[in-house]
């Protein structure tokens, strides 16, 4: 096996960096892949809860990285998918206790074993955003169509190309099909000329990615929702598959309404 | 005048247009490190030497930064006034 290492990075913040990097993880295990994600977020992790594994840390990143424990015993395995795993990041330091070459020592080391390793970087462009990209195959960048996050995006984009680890990829996530029909969101069209980026998914947004983090249970799990289709698409993208877009549309047009209308009246 | 029609016409710019005509022009300073300040002063210089020799119009020099894909372009627009004294 020799892992590809796939990092999510936006700039922004609360763009969605860690329900993408959970729900990919999840998905590529569900291709029957060895996956391991890694909370880049020293400080102020959060994969761990929105994976539904907070309960069961015993060692962190910086336990790796410092050597109070091997690889192994800071990777918690998922009971629910057997080939999907976690390292967590600390939560009582900070970035600077790890570099960007410990970041590649430490892929270097799982490579071997997995198919995928999926880095959560932190928000910023400082020494957690380099720690996550030194060690990158490849760069997801996430970004909304929203116009701070766009800038920020480019900013990500300049940053990878310039550390000669593009060209990145983009994910649009919370595509509201309502408001861009009505002209007041920039379209995923939009987004690509301003960006000049390849795209990989566009994840609509979705009420049940808010009720999958409360329970800890990302969207991917269950095969219902339109943002967890979203993702096992990409996951399948990444794999090699050619799947065509999803048409995002909206569900509250005049037809629709009408729809709704006569359904209730049949009842 | 233009606003007032599209108003009237209820043509009033969709906010998704302003955005992308927004970032299009913040992502073009962004990149090249340019500030739409520093933008003015350099179209300020140009138009002092280029008068040096050639006689322009200050105010209808336009000066601007395009992007297309990911090549992006300094395009100045320089109207030559013509020179009276030179005709005959």
């Amino acid at each position: 096996m020799n892992a590809k290492v796939v990092t999510i990075s936006s700039g922004k913040g609360g763009v969605g960096k860690t329900t993408t990097s959970a729900n990919l993880a999840v998905a590529l295990a569900q291709e029957n892949q060895k996956v391991v994600c890694i909370d880049g977020d020293i400080g102020l992790r959060n994969l761990d809860v929105i994976l539904g594994l907070e309960n069961r840390i015993v060692y962190d990143l910086v336990d790796v990285v410092e050597g109070r424990c091997r690889i192994r015993q800071a990777m918690i395995r998922d009971k629910r998918l057997p080939e999907l795993f976690l390292i967590p990041a600390a939560q009582t330091r900070d970035k600077s206790a790890v570099s960007p070459s410990d970041m590649i020592r430490l892929c270097e080391e799982l490579r071997d074993e997995m198919d995928w390793i999926i880095i959560d970087s932190p928000a910023g462009i400082e020494r957690g955003f380099r720690n996550a990209l030194a060690p990158a195959d490849l760069v997801l960048v996430v970004t909304n169509p929203e116009v701070s996050s766009v800038r920020d995006a480019d900013r990500i984009i300049g940053l990878v190309e310039a550390e000669e680890k593009g060209p990145a990829q983009l994910i649009l996530n919370r595509v509201n099909p309502t408001l861009t029909k009505r002209g007041d969101m920039l379209s995923t069209d939009d987004v690509l000329e301003l960006l000049a980026i390849k795209l990989i998914g566009v994840i609509p947004e979705d009420e049940s990615v808010i009720v999958a983090s409360n329970r800890g249970q990302p969207v991917t799990f269950a095969n219902n929702s339109k943002a967890g289709q979203a993702f096992h698409n990409i996951a399948k993208r990444l794999l090699g598959e050619e799947v065509p877009f999803m048409e995002i549309e909206a569900n509250n047009g005049f037809i629709n309404k009408l729809a709704k209308m006569m359904k209730f009246r049949g009842d | 005048m233009d606003n007032f029609l599209e108003k009237l016409l209820g043509k009033e710019k969709k906010s998704a247009n302003t955005a992308k005509e927004r970032l299009k022009l913040v992502l073009i300073h962004d990149r090249t490190d340019i500030t739409s300040g520093q933008l003015e002063s350099l179209k300020n210089e140009l138009i002092d030497v280029i008068s040096k020799y050639i006689h322009i119009e200050p105010n209808k020099v336009k000066i601007n930064m395009t992007q297309e894909g990911k090549e992006h372009r300094l395009i100045a627009d320089i109207p030559i006034s013509p020179t009276p004294n030179r005709r005959k």
